[in-house]
């Protein structure tokens, strides 16, 4: 099993790992800076689940199931 | 004086629209983009000796073509004449703020940097050396608060003198040996390929990026030969990068930024909790966040309806005092008939609207400005995105929908991309506005004795509303729009302290628009409809000799099948279109009752209808065509008649068949 920023507990934090979002969705959201190598924590999930906080490089992200789990984590 | 124009740039939550407000202030235009459903802001305004027009470009995180927003920001910068962009960043988040900074310098756009929010970032721990900043980047930085407005006189006057000395920025920029080395390559091989202003350079990018209109254009150009050297090449720099080589061009930005940073910024150590953390806990708490939300949404519901009620009596008793005098001083006649019931009938009962929508917006804009509007929709995003697949930012113009879809309508430029507000349009007119309860309080006491009964239908007819609502969104989200898989990344910005002019700017100017609507369109479907109830001359306003009496009658075998095949109903329906209300009030004209007899149009309606027929006429004008004033609304923000007639088709078909269904069915079922 690859570990995804979905299964990341609320307050948890990992690395990015390489080349693990491929396509335009990979694309933009390396634009928007969740570049390899970096942490990323979890910050909390929406009251029904999703989507899911994420804070990287100091700012706050919401994600929906579908790009949380595309992310995989080292 | 001299003209000069500045385009301004920005992520989205920087301050950059404070920025813009405090410059142009109350002179400022909105509008479209031409062809496009995204919104263009300008204004002008007067420094020194100079004239200076100011566009201000869309929220954008970067300038790859994701969406219109993007699509529209790299034209304006590549394709329009500009003096200067100006590109506000947040401090805070200087890092990924300099993504799109990097990308304005490579189109080579004069670019002068705004660095805004400096105050927070220290306050969290940042230190910028701004001179250091400005020396590595190469471009004139200003240290701005928008909010307090200090700095935007330096701004403007660096702005123009970096008007007077463009200077093409993108050679300072590298990516890295290998990458630029194949860009200088690439450069040799289309040497002709021109695109805007931007630099040879540029264009090189986008060709080993893989830019679609970039290589559309390399086709067409002289040096289109060439582009099976620059296969080559990109294959060559694949192997090299081990696969995507746009995704080599993001890290080498963001290698670059890392260098910068290095050099200038020094970041805060570890992590303290903001008071924004400390309000998320609260607001997106998984027990609270959705009490807070419908609270919040009850609120901002209340307070536009309840407290605009009153100013929209005051208004139609002006109106109705207007009408008076007119009908004094002109006598009853054509003229006085075109005064009252065509352009006060149509237009004035629209602008009852206004109080509602300077409140609507007015808050509107306050709690986007707090930050609250993206936690409202990361709370409710699940439900919108299962429902209907849209982002939970749908949620509040479908709700505010209920009370009017105009305003509906209207609030959907709050979402993010195209689709989403295109659906969301289509979708609003389904859900039951106000307008339309006092039809259903006309048929239902007609019919039904047991106020449970009508309390039971008139909810019955709300959920169908909705139901066909989340069907249409749903459907026009999977198909129409299924190519357009905008991921899902929205930015929860950090809680900040609205500022009072920009809340009353954006009330201003929605309700400018909406003034303008009344004046344009309603205004002429209004005197067209009074024309038909008026011609040929001599007839009796809207009888069945009348040209809408006459269309009636057309329409009385086609709504046969449905159950009203009668001149009456198609009348009533064709008023309608003016404002769901009126429908109530035609069945009195058409009978020579007073307006407000309701039970004398009480007993009419009995006897024309059946309880069937009637629960088909509720579903009909439940569903059938919006009010000019929404229509109107649908045309000014998709800014296309194709949409509005999409939505006109759309209604009518649904309302059509649903309508059918149900009346054939329940004389199936054996009910009358």
């Amino acid at each position: 099993m690859v570990k995804t920023v979905d299964d990341l507990q609320p307050g948890e934090t990992a690395i990015i790992k390489k080349h693990s979002v491929s396509g335009t969705l990979g694309k933009h959201l390396r634009e928007m800076g969740l570049i390899n190598g970096i942490p990323v924590k979890l910050e909390r999930r929406a009251p029904l689940g999703y989507p899911v906080e994420i804070k990287i490089q100091g700012f706050s992200l919401a994600l929906r199931k579908e790009e949380a789990q595309a992310i995989e984590l080292e | 004086m001299e003209k000069l124009k500045f385009l301004l740039a920005g992520n989205p939550n920087v301050g950059k629209s404070t920025v813009f407000n405090q410059l142009t202030g109350m002179k400022q235009h909105v509008g479209n983009w031409p062809g496009k459903t995204v919104e263009l802001k300008s204004g002008s305004f007067t420094f020194d000796n100079y004239e200076i027009e100011m566009i201000d470009l869309p929220g954008n995180y970067s300038l790859t073509p994701y969406s219109v927003e993007e699509q529209v920001s790299r034209d304006a910068i590549i394709h329009e004449e500009n003096d200067a962009v100006i590109n506000v960043i947040d401090a805070e988040n200087i890092q990924r703020n300099l993504y799109l900074t990097l990308q304005i310098m490579e189109t080579g756009a004069n670019t002068v940097l705004a660095l805004n929010m400096l105050n927070y970032a220290e306050e969290a721990g940042f230190k910028i050396d701004v001179k250091k900043l400005q020396k590595i980047l190469g471009i004139p930085i200003v240290v701005v608060d928008a909010r307090e407005g200090t700095g935007l006189d330096e701004l403007v006057k660096t702005a123009i003198k970096a008007a007077k000395n463009p200077t093409d920025y993108s050679d300072r920029l590298t990516y890295g040996f290998e990458l630029d080395d194949h860009i200088n390559q690439v450069k040799s091989l289309f040497p002709n390929l021109k695109v805007g202003s931007a630099p040879d350079s540029w264009v090189a990018v986008k060709l080993l990026e893989g830019d679609d209109e970039v290589l559309d254009l390399a086709e067409e150009s002289s040096d289109k030969n060439n582009l099976r050297k620059l296969t080559e090449i990109r294959k060559h720099l694949e192997g090299i990068f081990d696969g995507n080589l746009d995704e080599a061009f993001i890290d080498a930005r963001y290698g670059e930024i890392e260098s910068i940073m290095k050099q200038a910024v020094k970041r805060p150590t570890g992590e303290k909790e903001s008071i924004t953390d400390k309000i998320d806990r609260i607001v997106t708490n998984k027990f609270l966040g959705l009490p807070i939300f419908l609270l919040i949404i009850f609120l901002i519901f209340y307070l536009t309806y309840t407290v605009g009620a009153p100013f929209q009596d005051l208004i139609d008793e002006g109106w109705t005092i207007l009408s008076g005098y007119i009908l004094e001083y002109l006598g009853e006649g054509m003229v006085s008939s075109l005064l009252v019931d065509g352009v006060i009938g149509g237009v004035g009962g629209i602008l009852t609207f206004l109080p509602i929508i300077f409140i609507l917006f007015f808050l509107l804009s306050l709690i986007e400005d707090i930050g609250y509007l993206a936690r409202a929709a990361f709370v409710i995003d699940r439900v919108m995105y299962k429902l209907m697949g849209l982002s939970g930012k749908a949620f509040i113009p479908m709700i505010l929908g209920i009370g009017c879809g105009v305003t509906g309508i209207m609030s959907t430029r709050t979402l993010s991309n195209e689709s989403d507000r295109i659906s969301t349009m289509m979708a609003i007119p389904f859900i039951s506005c106000s307008a339309r309860a006092p039809i259903y309080a006309l048929f239902t006491a007609a019919f039904f004795d047991n106020p449970l009964t009508q309390a039971i239908i008139t909810f019955g007819l709300y959920i169908f509303g909705m139901i066909i609502a989340i069907i249409v969104a749903k459907v026009l989200k999977s198909s129409v729009f299924a190519d357009e898989a905008t991921p899902f990344i929205m930015e929860l910005p950090p809680y900040r302290i609205p500022t009072l002019k920009s809340a009353v700017l954006h009330m201003w100017e929605r309700g400018f628009l909406f003034i303008k609507k009344a004046g344009t369109i309603i205004l002429g479907t209004s005197v067209l409809v009074w024309i038909l109830a008026n011609l040929p001359p001599g007839v009796e306003y809207g009888s069945v000799n009348s040209f809408v009496g006459i269309l009636g009658n057309i329409f009385a075998p086609v709504f046969a099948p449905l159950g009203f095949g009668f001149w009456q109903a198609g009348v009533a329906l064709i008023f309608g279109i003016m404002a769901k209300e009126i429908v109530v009030s035609t069945f009195g004209t058409l009978f020579s009752l007073e307006e407000d007899d309701e039970e004398g149009i009480t007993g009419v309606v009995g006897d024309m209808f059946t309880p069937l027929s009637a629960i088909s006429f509720m579903v009909f004008t439940l569903l059938y065509v919006p009010c000019f004033a929404a229509l109107g609304a649908i045309k000014e923000e998709s800014n296309s008649w194709k949409w509005m007639l999409i939505s006109v088709v759309l209604c009518c078909g649904i309302a059509y068949v649903t309508s059918l269904i149900i009346y054939q069915g329940g004389l199936l079922l054996g009910f009358t």
